[in-house]
């Protein structure tokens, strides 16, 4: 019987995928409801599961895709891939109120560049704490804290060594997971309940990975209006991290 | 048709992404700025004027819902693909520099809010705008 599912879980990816999320998804509800009586919610649950799916896959494999690297599970991959959820994101868009993001436009395209700055200078001060003195290193592992994505771009840029690389890497993958995991356990406490303050939310974070799940467990109707500062965000940090920000630092220390 | 809407949708993700790297590539930059942000305007844009002018139908719509509905599902297979092992394993410098990053943002979040005027609640002015609308 094993024997002639895995081929065709293998043939069928995508539909594998479907099937699996379908099932940590039930999983995941019939937990809240049973046991949080809904307070916490079914989809920061199925998040949690699937992170921790993820470490599951990486410790089996030692791969880069956490659960999409065992070879049955590829679809993972795909389902959960940019390319889907980009997707879907701009799908969240079609019940959003165009006067909403008007009126916060501004003061969430503030919160990028303030967002950027912050987390920059957030890694910069912790590199530096743990001895770190050579500014491309202090610079590369400041931009993984901005996201994962700025961090590796910025340690090409500089000619950073690999292994500074790859710290950067994690420094941004923490930040993503944690938001993830958190934004539902604080967003009442700092005011994330209507559009502004997700919009302000998404330009803070800007780990379109974090935001889009935190704010999925949080309340869905937020999610375009973060998804929309968030998605700016990455590219603002590949455009200073190596160049004002990095001059600034090597400035600072010189 | 449900295609109608998935094609749309569809349409203003291509555009949004081909945008986005041509703003990249002005900047000086190998990375799509702002694209998926340019494509959800698009799509707000369309689904707004389309409500004046032409309609866009509901079976047209369940094409978007559909994959609006999927949401969910695809971020949780995107959390399932995360390299968590790496974080993990990441060192001590990374998780201090991630965790600091995070928790100082979020404490920043309800001092901007205060910025630029009273935050409406989403719930109240979407009521407001759909009295409007009804009006016209």
């Amino acid at each position: 019987m094993i024997d002639a599912l895995v081929p065709v879980l293998q043939k069928n990816s995508l539909i594998t995928a479907f099937a699996l999320v379908g099932m940590i998804i039930w999983v995941s509800y019939w937990l809240s409801n049973r046991f949080t009586q809904g307070r916490f919610h079914g989809s920061a649950i199925a998040i949690i599961v699937g992170l921790l799916l993820a470490y599951l896959g990486g410790a089996l494999t030692g791969g880069k895709a956490g659960l999409a690297d065992i070879t049955v599970l590829a679809g993972v991959g795909i389902l959960g891939g940019a390319m889907f959820r980009d997707f879907a994101i701009v799908a969240t868009a079609y019940g959003a109120d165009f006067e909403n993001i008007k009126q916060s436009g501004v003061v969430g395209m503030a919160s990028i560049l303030i967002g950027v700055a912050l987390s920059f200078a957030i890694g910069a001060v912790v590199a530096i704490s743990f001895g770190y003195t050579d500014p491309v290193a202090i610079t590369t592992i400041a931009a993984g804290a901005v996201t994962y994505i700025v961090g590796p771009v910025t340690g090409t840029a500089l000619g950073a060594s690999s292994d500074v690389i790859a710290l950067s890497v994690g420094a941004g993958l923490v930040k993503s997971i944690l938001v993830m995991i958190g934004t539902p356990m604080v967003a009442n406490a700092i005011g994330l309940n209507n559009s502004k303050s997700a919009m302000i939310f998404g330009g803070l974070m800007g780990t379109t990975s974090g935001v889009a799940g935190g704010l999925a467990a949080t309340d869905p109707k937020l999610v375009p209006y973060g998804a929309m500062t968030a998605t700016f965000y990455t590219g603002v940090g590949c455009l200073l991290a190596p160049s004002v920000l990095f001059l600034f630092v090597r400035y600072l220390l010189n | 048709m449900i295609i109608y809407g998935v094609a749309l949708l569809s349409i203003c993700l291509l555009v949004g992404i081909t945008l986005g790297q041509m703003i990249g590539k002005v900047m000086g930059i190998e990375a799509n700025v702002g694209g998926v942000g340019i494509a959800m305007l698009l799509l707000i844009v369309m689904a707004n004027t389309s409500k004046r002018y032409i309609r866009i139908d509901p079976t047209t719509s369940q094409g978007i819902h559909f994959w609006n509905a999927m949401y969910i599902p695809i971020v949780v297979a995107m959390a399932a693909k995360q390299n968590v092992f790496a974080a993990i394993e990441g060192g001590p410098v990374a998780l201090v520099a991630g965790t600091l990053a995070v928790v100082i943002s979020f404490l920043l979040v309800p001092v901007i809010s205060r910025w630029g005027g009273s935050p409406s609640s989403s719930a109240a002015s979407n009521t407001v705008s759909e009295k409007t609308g009804t009006a016209q």
